[in-house]
């Protein structure tokens, strides 16, 4: 009999510490799906951020390298440039890549580094308590946007994957959500194709995933997974933003 | 090998890469550009080497944590208000135990302060410099010749001990030419660590991280450094005295300062004073107990910083109450001549009684 479903290899047979309803747990299997598929595995460096998922080496069976708040993209710069050989992915928060990682971000990828950014975006800073985030929705109730956040005093939900789009460097980014399963297959297909992309070496390539907190929303699971829909998906539209991995070299 | 005119900061570049470092990543900030431009000229060109001029000098330090990582040699350069910004990538590099050579041409402070060359970094350098219970090895040269030896030796010293080493020099080392000799050729195949992250090939998968939610397994950590920084200060403080024997009052200096001060003390002597000098080469850790020895035949010492006092404080320390201490500083950026030093030390020498 053929055998059709299994735990991923690169994923360690560990309890997740995650929330119930987290969208972590989802992402980070999906993710070692992936790299088993493409047979990466043993060339694969993750570095995940300071956050919830700063214990990721407990899950993913990889090399990985912890990075200070924000620096990813650029410790992952020195890790490829170091060993163009590995294949380099950094696994950030919307605090991370959005806040105080924005620069690292962008210039990491308009210098085109062939490496892959998956990036969660649940609205809040989620392990120091749920505090307003870069991608906060307007109104949103945070304990630091506690009257509801809004757009004349603390601006609006920023768009890192449009903004991401317009550099030359990047190869692909497209937004999705981990919040029923037609989503999730949609997740995990976008995460191949980014990590695709840079194994054939075409430059800088993200995902970003739209994922529920349901702690830190203050809703059960369900209830999460319905306002990422409902609320969440329309001021961050899922969907491919920018493709450029079948065009030929410039040169 | 044959003698070579370089300017300091260039001399640095080219003994990294005789070194076997293999990424340099920088961002421009005055007095240190030149060792940038090398590096971007004569490294970034070379097989399996990379350099990267980074969109900040934060991020140029985490591209020297990612591949330190990786297992190569990595070094970054900038100056006084561009370490600042490194700090946390020190103390993070610090934590995670990982090789990296990080080179200061420090100016003029606090704030952007002045380009012109000033010693206010000793503090911020040889007490960690970031957040956290951590040192870093502190390299003090003095001449271009010594950037080039000290940078080889930093490599080696990061590479053995697994501790940040910076090399705190300033502008006017950086930017003055002088003749010197290589006395390494850069390896065929430069070095590549064996703890490093480069895929779990044939070897369970690993992980390098500072955080942890147990206090105690942090605790280890910290021991464990502290071990090492008590080994480091047993076997590899370097210090020079300069006419010591028979001083009856010693002048302690280091990098740049010391060198005004050789000249001030060459004069001094000339006149038939008994003056001395006492040159820390590492700063961190410092020679105290060489120093402490030299307070056996001599009562009287000159402590001269181009600020207001840094080091002297780890003068009184290592005396232990022993000696009488003078100061002369300068701070800002402004460069003593050895005649002013010279109208110091004579001075003291005669308000001392030491004729």
């Amino acid at each position: 009999m053929e055998k059709i479903f299994s735990h991923p290899t690169s994923l360690k047979k560990a309890v997740f510490h995650y929330c119930p309803g987290c969208g972590h747990s989802i992402i980070h299997r999906i993710t070692c799906e992936v790299i088993d598929e493409l047979g990466i595995q043993d060339r694969a460096i993750g570095v995940p951020p300071p956050g919830c998922s700063v214990f990721a080496y407990y899950y993913f069976d990889v090399d990985m390298v912890e990075s200070a708040h924000g620096r990813g993209a650029a410790v992952a710069t020195g890790i490829k440039r170091a060993n163009p050989d590995s294949i380099v992915f950094t696994y950030q928060g919307d605090g991370d890549l959005a806040a105080i990682g924005t620069t690292e971000t962008l210039h990491a990828a308009n210098r085109g580094e062939n490496i892959t950014a998956i990036f969660i975006n649940n609205a809040v800073y989620g392990m120091t308590g749920g505090q307003m985030a870069p991608t906060t929705m307007l109104n949103m109730k945070t304990t630091t946007s506690p009257f509801g956040r809004d757009a004349r005093l603390e601006g609006h939900p920023i768009k890192m994957s449009e903004i991401l789009a317009q550099v030359q460097g990047t190869c692909y980014v497209e937004r999705v959500a981990v919040n029923s399963p037609a989503n999730i297959r949609k997740a995990k297909k976008a995460l191949k194709k980014a990590f695709q992309s840079q194994i054939d070496g075409k430059g800088y390539s993200l995902v970003e995933i739209l994922s529920p907190c349901p702690t830190n929303w203050k809703m059960n699971p369900v209830q999460s997974w319905q306002w990422v829909d409902d609320v969440m998906s329309k001021e961050f539209p899922l969907g491919l933003i920018k493709d450029t991995t079948d065009k030929k070299d410039a040169d | 090998m044959a003698k070579v005119l370089m300017t300091g900061n260039a001399a640095i570049g080219e003994a990294a890469i005789r070194a076997g470092c293999q990424s340099y990543f920088g961002y421009p900030i005055t007095p240190q550009n030149e060792l940038t431009e090398y590096m971007a000229a004569h490294l970034s060109r070379r097989p399996g080497c990379s350099f990267v001029q980074a969109e900040s000098e934060i991020a140029a330090i985490n591209m020297v944590y990612g591949a330190s990582v990786a297992g190569v040699r990595a070094m970054t350069s900038s100056s006084s208000p561009g370490i600042s910004l490194k700090q946390e990538g020190i103390s993070y590099l610090a934590a995670c135990q990982l090789p990296a050579v990080i080179v200061n041409m420090s100016r003029g402070g606090p704030g952007l302060g002045s380009i012109s060359a000033s010693q206010s970094d000793y503090f911020q350098s040889t007490r960690g410099g970031g957040h956290g219970d951590y040192r870093t090895i502190v390299l003090g040269p003095a001449s271009v010749q010594e950037l080039a030896d000290l940078t080889h030796h930093a490599f080696e010293l990061t590479d053995k001990y697994f501790i940040p080493v910076i090399i705190l020099g300033d502008g006017m080392l950086g930017q003055m030419m002088e003749p010197l000799e290589f006395k390494h050729e850069a390896p065929d195949v430069p070095p590549v660590r064996q703890d490093a992250l480069r895929g779990a090939k044939g070897r369970p998968s690993k992980f390098v991280r500072t955080f942890t939610s147990h206090p105690p397994d942090l605790e280890e950590v910290n021991w464990s450094l502290f071990r090492r920084y008590q080994l480091l200060q047993k076997q590899e403080v370097m210090w020079e005295n300069y006419m010591t024997e028979d001083a009856r009052l010693i002048v302690t200096a280091f990098g740049i300062a010391a060198r005004i001060a050789k000249g001030a003390i060459k004069q001094a002597r000339a006149m038939g004073l008994k003056i001395g000098m006492f040159r820390p080469i590492t700063l961190w850790p410092f020679p105290s107990e060489q120093l402490k020895e030299l307070a056996k035949t001599t009562k009287y010492f000159l402590d001269f910083e181009m600020n207001m006092g840094q080091m002297i404080e780890d003068v009184r320390l290592s005396l232990e109450g022993q000696g009488d201490i003078s100061f002369h500083g300068r701070p800002g950026g402004v460069i003593p001549t050895p005649s002013e030093v010279l109208r110091i030390i004579t001075r003291i020498y005669h308000q001392k009684g030491l004729n």
